[in-house]
């Protein structure tokens, strides 16, 4: 149970500038998810945070207790912070048997004989593989060994736990099941876990909080659904979400307090109180970005007053969802998603409804999210 | 932002900088490595290159006006432009250089065209020809030339060979001399090329050649225009490497060569070093390394960039076999015979000969005696000063020294080379890690007699102002030039095998807060063991069978059994020298045989 909080963080391999003050605080008990895609930094911030790598400037709290000052040259070892690892690759070590892998921290920290077993066993039965504890890894299949390397992280109750990419070399399927069972093991140790994916899906489903990482800095740091309603901007929108997000240019311009929107599809009114801080000018036109998720648009094959003509370019039904390509009168391609079966033929027109509080809008110049969904 | 902030001065920061460093026993390790491998490589090498610019006591009636210590260029004078010039280098230099070519002419082919028929053909009794095709490598090079003086000495050395003894009369440029070397070089170095092009033939996945195929190629358009540009770079490569090592071979040279005084510059400077001038045969040993740094770079050069793609499609894939067809019968002849005359027929007559009274004189029982094993001295007194070798306490000793020096010296390099491989792979890309490999490397290029050379000029007396006896001609310094030496090849296999263990595996114990040496202890030795033992026992083998890199250093308290079979052999106790080497031959076929159980590969032994 703790606090971690990271300040300042810069970490440099040879003239490779890889993170760029990184500023982070994580609340005790949180399932924080730093997210991105390869090589973004998120991999080196958790090596940092377990004392693995050292960082070239910087501060690092655990609970208030200073495990790194670089100022001071001061970098608390990895096993005096409290915490332990569940490596990508799993790293258990193949000349010891499963027994002997967890039961290898405890011993190095002469617990007693009978408190070793215990744990042991405990782990053991928590990840539900009591019955290959005499095996060596190479005995046990991708999902078992993962199990068992999370049970060596867990058996030293740390008050941290750190996960590296722990399913990326499991199948879809053992995936999901993994899922769950990491959101159940955080639930019953209350343990702060710090849990590293480029996998979105993996990200927004057990996490409490999220931090969006891109090229060495960190852009977003929200809950899952605020991240997934109002990303940042527009690259945070783009890689969250799939089917991903529709992009419409647009035009807006300020008009006292409400903001005009008109793109392709239609034009819009906002309020000043569903608006971002981000600056915007204050008069005249500047081009915009209208992003509009696949799942906000919903299609009637009825004329109706508020819904917008568009012709269907593809219908892809997968049973328990159907995605259809639409082309707007200007031309633009969206998407739209459509929960169950839906049968639409190409070339057909239907009629799109849009309800506005589901649009963000992004300045196009500064990229920035300028109006927020509700 | 930068990556070197300026900070101002905090005495707390300075503390905990140098407790970062002194705290981290890898760092203390990595420290005093580098200072180790600079003493004991850099330094006697400077030390040696700073003799040939000294005064010597021996030279002072030599040099006029100079004093013990003065600066000097007398010595590289004396090889290179006074009358004895011609005598000392050139001479020597243009017969290795000779020797070298041609062994090279003759092995690289031989090698490549076994590598390819074992490799890629459907040649009947592949596992056994690929086995024996390796054993005539691990026969020390200088046995093999006991064994060419058993077949085809003659009345020259005194005592008749195995043909002269049929009334075959051999003339002398066959029995000694540069006819002689080569082949026998050959005959040893083949071994080279056969390793390397069958493992690069095996690393080729098959499915280019039958691209070619599919393509309509034939048979030898397909050899011509995909097998063989991919094997090229591992050619190439063996060609250098048998150059630079054949130019630096002292046992075969010397035991073939110096009967009717053809020298290289291994057996010449072998005489400047046990003679005077000392200084030199540095310069000659000198000589020696510059040839062999240039061989061996230029190589790099050439081969470096391009050797890449020797390893395409390294999973290995499927390997289909191309039919010889009408060709089998021959080239299966070919191989028998080849096997035959290098390895059976040599090593029978090598045998036959420890159990003749006198060499060439047949077979018959009359002839026959096992005096040379297990004989006494009153039973020939007439002839011979030696009791048989089971009886003679100079054989037990070297039995005993041989035994001792294999032992020591290679768990020590072993031991060694695991560690220096672990310094290497783990400072990969950092300075201290590319600083291990290169000094590690240095050895590479010195043949082993200018090797040792070097190591007799530093420790012929006493250094550091005594912190260092002198160590010449004792034991330990017998062991510390074997270990050095098989440096390069040691800290290889080390860091090949300390690449397998991933770093995430310390890791993982650092975390759960193992300390260095537990992390040493229960991880990574572990996990290095087996590595290990294949490096123990490859070294092993390697020092066994070595002469050229002790010889200099020998004397009747610490000889081995190589260097008794090679002392004998220029007395002209030629059954007595063959009756070692045939113990010597025993005794790393054993030692091989164990190493193979490990699943040691003879093919990363040199």
């Amino acid at each position: 149970m703790s606090k971690i909080v990271l300040s300042h963080i810069d970490k440099f391999y040879g003239d490779n500038h890889v993170l760029r003050d990184i500023n982070l605080t994580i609340e005790d008990g949180d399932f924080m998810t730093l997210l991105g895609p390869s090589g973004c930094g998120k991999t080196t911030t958790l090596r940092v945070v377990s004392g693995l790598e050292r960082p070239q400037n910087g501060v690092m709290t655990i609970d208030g207790e200073e495990m790194i000052n670089a100022d001071l040259a001061y970098f608390a070892e990895p096993s005096k912070r409290g915490l332990n690892l569940v490596f990508q690759s799993y790293a258990l070590w193949p000349h010891m048997t499963v027994r002997n892998n967890i039961a290898f921290g405890l011993k190095i920290q002469k617990l007693p004989r009978a408190e070793v077993e215990k744990r042991v066993a405990d782990s053991l039965r928590m990840m539900r593989i009591e019955e290959y504890i005499d095996r060596y890894p190479n005995e046990l299949s991708g999902g078992q060994q993962q199990r068992v390397a999370i049970a060596r992280a867990v058996a030293s109750n740390p008050k941290l736990l750190l996960l590296d990419e722990p399913l990326s070399n499991l199948d879809a399927r053992l995936r999901v099941d993994m899922r769950s069972e990491l959101q159940r093991i955080h639930r019953e140790l209350g343990t702060t876990v710090i849990y590293v994916t480029h996998d979105q899906v993996e990200a927004l489903t057990m996490s409490t909080k999220i931090a969006l990482f891109k090229a060495g800095e960190i852009s977003q740091v929200a809950t899952p659904m605020d991240l997934y309603m109002n990303p940042i901007d527009l690259e945070a929108a783009d890689f969250i979400g799939n089917p991903r997000i529709n992009f419409l240019e647009g035009a807006g311009h300020m008009d006292g307090a409400k903001l005009h929107v008109s793109c392709e599809l239609a034009e819009y009114e906002f309020d000043r109180s569903d608006m971002t801080e981000q600056e915007i000018p204050e008069s005249g036109d500047f081009p915009v970005v209208v992003a509009i998720r696949p799942e906000q648009i919903h299609l009637t094959t009825e004329k109706s007053t508020d819904g917008i003509p568009v012709k269907v370019y593809a219908n892809q039904p997968a049973g328990s969802e159907t995605l259809v390509s639409l082309q707007g009168a200007g031309g633009t391609d969206f998407l739209a998603k459509e929960i169950g079966l839906a049968q639409y033929d190409i070339d057909q027109t239907v009629y799109a409804h849009i309800a506005p509080e589901k649009i963000n809008i992004y300045d196009a110049k500064s990229t920035r999210l300028i109006k927020r969904t509700r | 932002m930068k990556r070197k902030q300026h900070r101002p001065f905090n005495p707390i920061r300075l503390k905990n900088q140098i407790l970062n460093v002194v705290k981290n026993p890898f760092n203390m390790i990595v420290a005093i490595s580098l200072v180790v491998l600079f003493c004991l490589i850099v330094i006697p090498l400077l030390q040696m290159i700073a003799t040939t610019f000294t005064v010597a006591k021996s030279e002072l009636r030599r040099i006029r006006g100079a004093e013990v210590g003065d600066f000097t260029l007398y010595y590289w004078k004396y090889i290179l432009t006074s009358g004895m010039a011609g005598a000392t280098l050139w001479g020597p230099l243009k017969n290795s250089l000779v020797v070298g070519f041609f062994t090279v002419l003759v092995s690289v082919p031989l090698g490549s065209v076994l590598g390819w028929l074992i490799v890629r053909t459907d040649i009947p009794g592949k596992k056994l020809l690929g086995m024996l095709v390796v054993i005539p490598y691990m026969v020390p090079s200088w046995c093999k030339a006991l064994s060419w003086l058993a077949v085809f000495r003659n009345a020259t050395s005194g005592s008749l060979g195995f043909l002269a003894g049929l009334g075959i009369p051999i003339p002398d440029w066959l029995a000694y001399g540069p006819v002689a070397i080569v082949l026998c070089m050959s005959l040893h170095y083949y071994a080279f090329s056969y390793i390397n092009v069958s493992s690069a033939l095996r690393s080729i996945n098959s499915e280019l050649e039958e691209m070619g195929e599919i393509c309509g190629a034939n048979k030898l358009q397909i050899l011509k225009s995909i097998t063989i540009p991919l094997v090229l770079p591992s050619v190439l490569s063996s060609i250098i490497m048998t150059l630079s090592k054949s130019i630096g071979t002292y046992g075969v040279a010397a035991n073939l060569g110096n009967r009717i005084g053809y020298f290289t510059l291994a057996t010449k400077m072998k005489t400047f070093i046990n003679g005077s001038p000392q200084a030199v045969g540095y310069a000659m040993s000198l000589v020696l390394i510059a040839l062999a740094a240039l061989i061996i770079f230029s190589n790099q050069k050439v081969v470096g960039v391009r050797k890449s793609y020797a390893t395409i499609g390294g999973k290995g894939g499927r390997s289909t076999e191309m039919k010889l067809g009408k060709a089998k019968t021959p080239l299966m002849i070919f191989l028998v015979v080849f096997l035959f005359f290098a390895m059976v027929a040599p090593m029978f007559v090598l045998v036959m000969e420890t159990f003749q009274i006198t060499t060439g004189n047949g077979y018959g029982l009359n002839n026959l005696t096992l005096y040379n094993w297990i004989g006494t001295v009153d039973e020939a007194q007439r002839y011979i000063n030696y009791p048989g070798i089971f009886r003679n306490p100079e054989f037990t000793r070297a039995i005993y020294n041989t035994v001792r020096l294999t032992f020591i010296g290679s768990i020590l390099t072993a031991l060694c080379g695991q560690f220096l491989g672990y310094i290497s792979t783990r400072g990969r890309g950092k300075w201290y890690g590319s600083a291990t490999e290169q000094l590690v490397f240095i050895p590479y290029l010195m043949s082993g007699v200018a090797f040792s050379a070097m190591y007799v000029a530093m420790f012929n007396r006493p250094r550091l102002g005594g912190l260092i006896p002198s160590l010449y001609g004792t034991f330990g310094l017998i062991v510390l030039t074997s270990v050095v030496k098989h440096f390069p090849f040691a800290s290889r296999s080390g860091t090949s095998n300390m690449m397998q263990i991933s770093t995430e595996l310390e890791e993982a114990a650092d975390i759960n807060g193992a300390n260095f040496w537990q992390r040493m202890a229960k991880i990574v030795l572990p996990l290095a063991k087996n590595g290990f033992i294949s490096g123990f026992m490859l070294t092993f083998i390697s020092i066994a069978k070595e002469l050229d890199l002790i010889i200099i250093m020998m004397d009747k308290r610490t000889q081995t059994m190589s260097y008794l079979a090679f002392t004998y052999s220029q007395e002209g106790y030629n059954q007595m020298a063959d009756a070692i080497s045939v113990c010597v031959l025993l005794f790393i076929l054993v030692c091989y045989i164990i190493a193979n159980k490990f699943g040691a590969d003879i093919g990363k032994a040199w």
